[in-house]
């Protein structure tokens, strides 16, 4: 089974969120840049197959140079290649129609990518992607078995889950629950060092025209002061509750 | 023309997102002087819409569909847009919606903007406000595409009453077995508990209760609130709660009218999953905890003799109120 899984490079979950150019770009200023949690369990997930069932794994990101140290990690991880789409991921869309032309080239069977990813949450990408390319798809997936041709997939939904079963090619938007937080891999010395001479493929993109754009960014309006109510007056807080927020 | 909306329903009813994404449908066919049309699936009256501005409804009553089906529905949702001209369709962001948003996206090519706040900022060119770095921050997005999908926020828009009838139409997709490659084959759904998708209130336990032993009492407030329970990062990584109550960042965005955390610090990313919420009420007994910082209300107290009060209190409340 060859599995390829979708990497992006996010900023780390406790950055703090600046803008600069007029509130247009993010600023990276001092932010240290992560593998997408959601793709981190997808990778560990893979990491099962390759050890268990000898799948092979593929990592791929779409973007500049700078997203390079994050390839390696999953390199490091343990994932066989890694390829980087040379161009900025400027839309859901756009980012699909790369990784589309990549899933198609390599023959992947399998495609494991978060079900969104923490900056911009757009969660497009798997389904965008599985369309694309006519394979099956399973969003915010927690479970995921394969025997021969077949996956079984366990999906979370508004309150329970749901299992199903779907012939490969299959892609998923895969989060925490593929595995759990204890099985994340933090890289060892001799994953690092066999890391660096694993093939790092920059590939360029394919022509496409992205569908959405982002005009500007903005951050909530900064919070009022807490109101704080005595421990010894627990009464106050229901009071408060109804008139004040009027919220039950 | 027309702007298209998916109406969700459970066991053949609407679910109250269905209003929400109804009632924000119809300010956006006000601002694009146009009607709604909605599609509802195996609804057994489907005239409640009228009541939130739709005017027209495309009935699908098809047993295949008994079931969620992303690829399914995405593919009937397709030939309802292409059948009624639709240039912009609006879901929810409910998990079967958001699973078949991306692919409907594909089939339309339409721009899609998930997440979305607010009424579109304008109409040409066509400009959304949604939620971003889960939370910290809000982008302004264009869709340059001839049709727009937007997916609403939970909660972000409240209901809206609009006088009006619906008048309902039967309509059935083509749809073939390319439509069915995946199948579910079990459905594992707490029915008697609210989820945190469609809950108004979220009552949500950390650290601070030192053990899975003491959710009764969390669980005893959610029940008397009508709420759906949910814990913090660290409480679902020891294994004391399952991981679908994981709230914050790399869990479940939470997007409710009252969150009540209980034992919890508020760590960065927990706070940034429910910061979207619209009142918020800590009660821990570290007064240097971050969350009173982010939080509406606040008690600097033992949970464990605050929260036994605050059911007495609302039970007594709720008396009166009744």
């Amino acid at each position: 089974m060859k599995i390829l899984v979708c990497i992006s490079h996010v900023p780390d979950t406790t950055s703090k969120i600046n803008f600069t150019e007029g509130d247009t770009k993010f600023d990276t200023n001092g932010v240290q840049f992560v593998i997408n949690p959601n793709d981190e369990f997808g990778l560990t997930r893979a990491m099962w197959f390759k050890e268990k069932q000898g799948a092979s794994v593929d990592v791929v990101n779409v973007g500049g140079v700078e997203t390079e140290p994050t390839l390696r990690k999953a390199l490091a991880i343990g994932a066989d290649n890694a390829i980087r789409v040379n161009t900025e991921a400027t839309d859901g869309f756009y980012v699909s129609k790369q990784l589309a032309k990549i899933v198609q080239d390599g023959g992947y069977d399998l495609v494991i990518a978060g079900r969104e990813s923490i900056d911009y949450n757009g969660g497009m990408v798997p389904g965008m992607l599985a369309t694309l390319i006519g394979a099956n798809f399973v969003n915010t997936c927690i479970g995921l078995e394969v025997e021969g041709d077949t996956a079984t997939a366990i999906r979370e939904i508004d309150g329970g889950k749901e299992t199903s079963t779907a012939k490969l090619p299959l892609v998923i938007g895969g989060q925490k629950g593929l595995v759990e937080e204890s099985d994340l891999r933090i890289p060892n010395m001799r994953g690092i060092m066999m890391a660096r001479k694993k093939p790092l493929t920059v590939v360029e993109p394919v022509e496409t025209t992205p569908e959405t754009k982002v005009v500007k960014f903005e951050k909530p309006a900064p919070k009022g002061e807490v109101t704080l109510v005595s421990p010894d007056n627990v009464g106050q807080l229901v009071e408060l509750l109804h008139n004040e927020a009027k919220a039950i | 023309m027309s702007v298209l909306v998916y109406t969700e329903s459970e066991g053949g009813k609407f679910k109250k997102t269905a209003f929400e994404v109804a009632s924000y449908a119809k300010e956006v066919a006000n601002m694009l002087s146009t009607t709604v049309t909605a599609v509802s699936v195996n609804v057994d009256d489907s005239s409640e819409l009228g009541k939130y501005g739709v005017d027209k409804v495309l009935e699908i009553k098809n047993d295949k569909l008994s079931n969620f089906n992303a690829k399914a529905y995405a593919d009937s949702l397709k030939q309802a847009a292409e059948k009624e001209g639709a240039k912009v369709v609006v879901v929810s962001s409910s998990a079967d919606s958001k699973f078949l948003a991306s692919m409907l996206a594909v089939h339309l090519n339409a721009g899609y903007a998930s997440n979305v706040v607010s009424l579109p900022e304008s109409a040409s060119p066509f400009t959304v406000k949604r939620s971003a770095f889960t939370n910290k921050a809000f982008n302004i997005t264009e869709i340059t595409t001839d049709i727009k999908l937007i997916g609403l926020s939970n909660n972000a828009f409240g209901l809206k009453e609009a006088s009006g009838a619906a008048a309902a139409e039967g309509f059935e997709p083509s749809l073939s077995d390319e439509d069915f490659t995946v199948n579910v084959t079990s459905v594992d759904k707490a029915t008697d508990k609210v989820s945190i998708a469609d809950a108004e209130v979220v009552v949500s336990g950390g650290r601070g209760l030192k053990g899975p032993e003491n959710w009764g009492m969390i669980e005893e407030l959610a029940d008397v609130l009508g709420a759906a329970t949910a814990c913090s990062k660290p409480v679902s990584d020891m294994g004391w709660r399952p991981h679908g109550e994981h709230v914050g960042q790399t869990g479940k965005p939470v997007a409710t009218n009252l969150y009540i955390a209980i034992g919890i610090s508020g760590a960065i990313q927990h706070l940034a999953g429910i910061n979207s919420s619209k009142v918020k009420v800590v009660i821990n007994n570290d007064p240097e905890a971050p969350f009173f910082k982010a939080a509406d209300y606040g008690i600097v107290g033992d949970a464990f003799e605050v929260v036994p009060q605050l059911i007495e209190k609302l039970k007594e409340f709720k008396a009166n109120n009744a």
